[in-house]
């Protein structure tokens, strides 16, 4: 068990290294005319003279060579010094000390409200499989499959203003400043960014749980007179929630991808709203850094994910 | 064996392609109702697609300076037409747009998905079938890419690339690749094993035909499965960016535009404006989705009956 962490905390190192080569190859290698493209910020009726063009290049350091630029921006990343923001001419860590916690809250959030919903239900579906509550829930789950987050948080605004004549509080309050307006602030977007998500929940836990249910110690455990509640969740829940709780690991890197989304329909100031307005703006060293942490934070999770697994099935030797 | 075959081929006359599909569609609807359905739905907004421009009632930039915030179902006095979903805060007509917006939606849904199972096949079974270094390599760039959120890294690319339809394509064709590579490659790692390939080889198949003539076909279930669960969440991902203002350029007309920037101040009054695209984004993903879990439920033995 220990060797098996150890060994899976030594890779964790090599492949953030690497998606962070990745992240920035594919910005900097890709076609396109990076210096351009800040210049005109989006407006392609801006002429762009030579003279601008090398003071942005060398702004971004674009003159030196791929490597050094990379070990450049790492270092930085490393000491947590990634530069000033173009537009904003604030070092990026400011915004990133102000942001992350408030994105993290509303991703956490969801992340649990998806945990309670997904599972009971993908539990009752497959209990009930091919009656009407088994149809109901999986309908439930493809609707929410189909439907792109912001319009669910579209319309939750929508129904909330129009039929309930109420909005959740604007802004941002930490959880522990005012636990109850937090809650008010967090529900709706949680809801929008989980449903989903618990759709894909929903539908592995059903799957998983029809494939234990059908197990020979399934029938060994009614067969010697427990009750079926019992046999449900202490024999086939634990075995079926495995596959479920990595799926949970991936959802969460979706579920970050869905807060940026739904920040801005909530006016929430997490990382979302900074993201889209830099990528809207051409703010580069926002940019990178930003999807970095993401991508930090989502593999952090996914490592987790697999310890919890080691924890939750014995049987998982990991050599 | 030669004789066998030949009674088998006895048993069972050659029937027109037509015929066969015609067969094995039914047999299909018979068996999943849902995904047909699925597929009637996919089918009917690519008719839809092809043809807006001469179902769509008023041309989708058309102002009728008359008619701004028109509720749905309100009749145009000029032409005696029906705004059937209203109109939008410049007095154009939602249902239209909706109608015309589908063409983008889908174009870039279908060429990415086309394109991104070609790449994903491509290196899944060459990274399969070579081995070593290059698989190695191959499988870290995947990692590595499959572990940033989906929309975040279309979001980083569209920004170095800029914004069109084809940088949109590009982005998110990126970000698919990979899923698709690894399921390739698994199904193509097992399909390796087979000794079909090891006699293709021992008779003197080149790697190229091997891959190309024996591997790559025997992945067609997994692709088809991967390729139509990839559309749905290949639509909303652009639908999304749209929505952001990221997508496409902000003057073409797609389904996540038409529900961005001004008309979002508009929604409380008129939230028709929203129905009709957000509608049918979901709709094409309800169907998608369904047509591609009936496919994996056919294709796949192993979760037949479930």
């Amino acid at each position: 068990m220990r060797t098996y962490i150890i060994k899976r905390l030594l890779l964790f190192i090599p492949t953030i290294i690497f998606v962070s080569m990745a992240l920035f190859a594919i910005l900097r290698i890709l076609p396109g005319d990076v210096a351009a493209v800040i210049i005109q910020a989006g407006d392609p009726e801006v002429t762009i003279t030579e003279e601008e063009r090398l003071r942005v290049t060398e702004q971004l350091g674009l003159d030196k060579p791929i490597y050094v630029q990379y070990f450049d921006w790492i270092w930085g990343v490393l000491r947590f010094d990634m530069g000033d923001s173009f537009l904003l001419n604030r070092p990026v860590i400011e915004f990133v000390k102000n942001q992350v916690p408030v994105t993290l809250q509303v991703a956490f959030f969801s992340a649990i409200l998806v945990s309670i919903v997904s599972i009971p239900i993908g539990v009752l579906a497959a209990v009930y499989q091919d009656r009407w509550p088994d149809y109901f829930l999986r309908g439930f789950a493809i609707v929410g499959l189909a439907m792109p987050s912001f319009f669910i948080a579209l319309l939750t605004v929508l129904i909330l203003s129009r039929y309930f004549h109420w909005l959740p509080p604007f802004g941002f309050v930490h959880m522990w400043e005012n636990p109850w307006v937090s809650f008010q602030q967090l529900i709706f977007p949680a809801l929008a960014i989980g449903f989903h998500s618990s759709g894909t929940m929903m539908r592995m836990t059903r799957a998983q749980m029809l494939e234990v249910m059908r197990d020979d110690y399934i029938r060994t455990a009614r067969a010697k007179g427990l009750a079926e509640r019992t046999v449900i969740i202490k024999h086939a829940l634990r075995n079926a929630l495995l596959p479920v709780v990595t799926l949970f690991g991936f959802q969460v890197a979706f579920l970050l991808g869905g807060t940026v989304v739904i920040e801005i329909i909530f006016a929430i100031p997490g990382m979302g709203q900074q993201l889209i307005e830099a990528t809207l703006l051409r703010d580069f060293p926002i940019v990178q850094t930003y999807v970095l942490y993401i991508a930090i934070i989502a593999m952090t999770v996914n490592l987790l994910v697999d310890l919890t697994y080691a924890w939750l099935d014995p049987r998982i030797q990991y050599s | 064996m030669a004789q066998s075959v030949e009674v088998i081929a006895d048993v069972r006359p050659s029937r027109g392609f037509l015929q066969r599909t015609a067969s094995r569609s039914w047999s299909f609807t018979r068996r999943k109702p849902l995904g047909a359905v699925g597929l009637v739905i996919v089918f009917l907004f690519v008719v839809v697609a092809l043809t807006a421009d001469f179902i769509a009632p008023f041309p989708p930039t058309e102002i009728h300076r008359r008619n701004p915030v028109e509720a749905p179902l309100t009749v145009h006095e000029a032409t005696g037409k029906t705004f059937w979903f209203g109109t939008d805060q410049l007095g154009r007509d939602v249902f239209s747009r909706t109608l015309v917006g589908s063409r983008v939606s889908l174009y870039v849904g279908i060429v990415t998905m086309l394109v991104a199972a070609t790449g994903g096949l491509i290196l899944g079974v060459s990274s399969a079938y070579i081995g070593g270094k290059f698989d190695l390599f191959i499988q870290r760039v995947v990692d590595g890419i499959i572990a940033m959120p989906t929309l975040i890294l279309a979001l980083a690319l569209v920004a170095a690339l800029g914004q069109s339809i084809n940088n949109v394509i590009l982005a998110i064709v990126i970000v698919q690749i990979p899923r698709i590579t690894r399921v390739i490659r698994s199904a193509a790692l097992s399909i390796k094993e087979i000794p079909y390939v090891e006699a293709a080889r021992s008779i003197g198949a080149t790697d190229v035909r091997v891959m190309l003539r024996h591997v790559a076909p025997n992945t067609m279930a997994p692709l088809l499965i991967v390729a139509s669960s990839a559309i749905g969440s290949i639509i909303i991902t652009e639908s999304t960016l749209s929505f952001l203002g990221l997508g496409v350029d902000p003057e073409t007309l797609t389904w996540g535009a038409l529900v961005s920037g001004d008309a979002r101040q508009y929604f409380a009054g008129a939230p028709w404006m929203l129905l009709g695209p957000g509608i049918a984004i979901s709709l094409v993903v309800f169907g998608m989705n369904m047509y591609g879990d009936a496919l994996r439920d056919v294709l796949d033995p192993k979760l037949r009956g479930r």
